[in-house]
């Protein structure tokens, strides 16, 4: 069952998301993208790996945090396997084709108002409309 | 100074998805079901997260865009391409329908590791896989450019 739509809540994790984004290039001059930063962590030709790790591990963090909170860890509902196993391989792949996705476009890429940014966005917002579509109402 | 930031910068990313609901796949996916707009079952969350991740980078960004240099670090890694090229677009699209097919995208899928539930490891494992295969692909295909150039 889908939780009822929030909008409060779903503008506090945006700024907050915001905020991740201009602090990490204050601090560190870095662009949050997370599939460049997992990428790279895992790409075994790459250096400079600390960084990317101590993000990743902050990202992995911060539910336990609010877990501790007293805010619910809920694992999100997922289809079959094999859809699973797709998925994961597509949004890989692709997302180290264009280099970038919803945070490394999406968030850092359009808010600097990037022509290939807000591409690639139109992109793979359009495709995955198209692919829930599908799913959803023609199978 | 640089890793504690990017630690804290991970933490407050990973705090926002999940306040956000960002790694709820139903809301995810409530957003890109745009055909049920005209039934009213639609869940506009992700264009609030997006306005307001964007209402705080926007300026955010263009501040340190102005800035000399990072605070702990040499200089600013800013994005230098600007082609819409072939493998944007393809890349792109395939990471939309990996994306409308479970309704994560790969934050949301770091972050959801921390519930240990075993289709979001199994998720994140293809993902890294794929884009292992990508960066191994992607060599090969440089590699065998090099050597036709070089006759």
């Amino acid at each position: 069952m889908m939780a009822p739509f929030d909008p409060v809540s779903a503008a506090v994790g945006g700024a907050l998301i915001g905020v991740s984004a201009t602090l990490l290039m204050l601090l560190t001059g870095r662009i949050a993208g997370i599939s460049g930063i997992l990428g790279d962590l895992v790409d075994l030709a790459s250096g400079d790996r600390l960084w990317r790790l101590a993000f990743v591990a902050g990202l992995i963090a911060a539910p336990l945090v609010l877990a501790a909170g007293g805010y619910g860890l809920r694992a999100p509902a997922m289809p079959g396997w094999s859809v699973v196993i797709a998925a994961g391989l597509l949004v890989g792949f692709g997302t180290r084709l264009g280099s970038g996705c919803t945070s490394g476009h999406g968030i850092c890429g359009v808010a600097r108002l990037s022509p290939r940014s807000i591409m690639a966005t139109l992109t793979f917002m359009i495709v995955a409309m198209i692919v829930v579509a599908i799913m959803r109402h023609a199978i | 100074m640089r890793i504690l930031s990017a630690f804290l910068c991970g933490l407050i990313f990973g705090l926002g998805l999940v306040t956000s609901g960002m790694t709820d796949t139903a809301k995810v996916l409530g957003f890109l079901d745009v055909l049920a707009i005209p039934k009213g079952a639609w869940d506009p969350t992700l264009v609030i997260v997006m306005v307001a991740a964007l209402a705080v980078s926007t300026p955010g960004l263009l501040l340190a865009k102005n800035r000399a240099r990072p605070l702990f670090a040499d200089a600013a890694a800013w994005p230098m391409r600007t082609a819409i090229d072939p493998p944007l677009l393809a890349g792109a699209a395939l990471f939309g329908a990996g994306w409308g097919l479970v309704g994560l995208c790969p934050g949301p899928a770091i972050a959801n590791l921390a519930t240990l539930a075993p289709a979001v490891l199994v998720f994140s494992a293809a993902m890294i896989a794929g884009m292992a295969v990508h960066d191994v692909w992607r060599r090969g295909a440089t590699k065998r450019e090099a050597a036709l150039a070089d006759g």
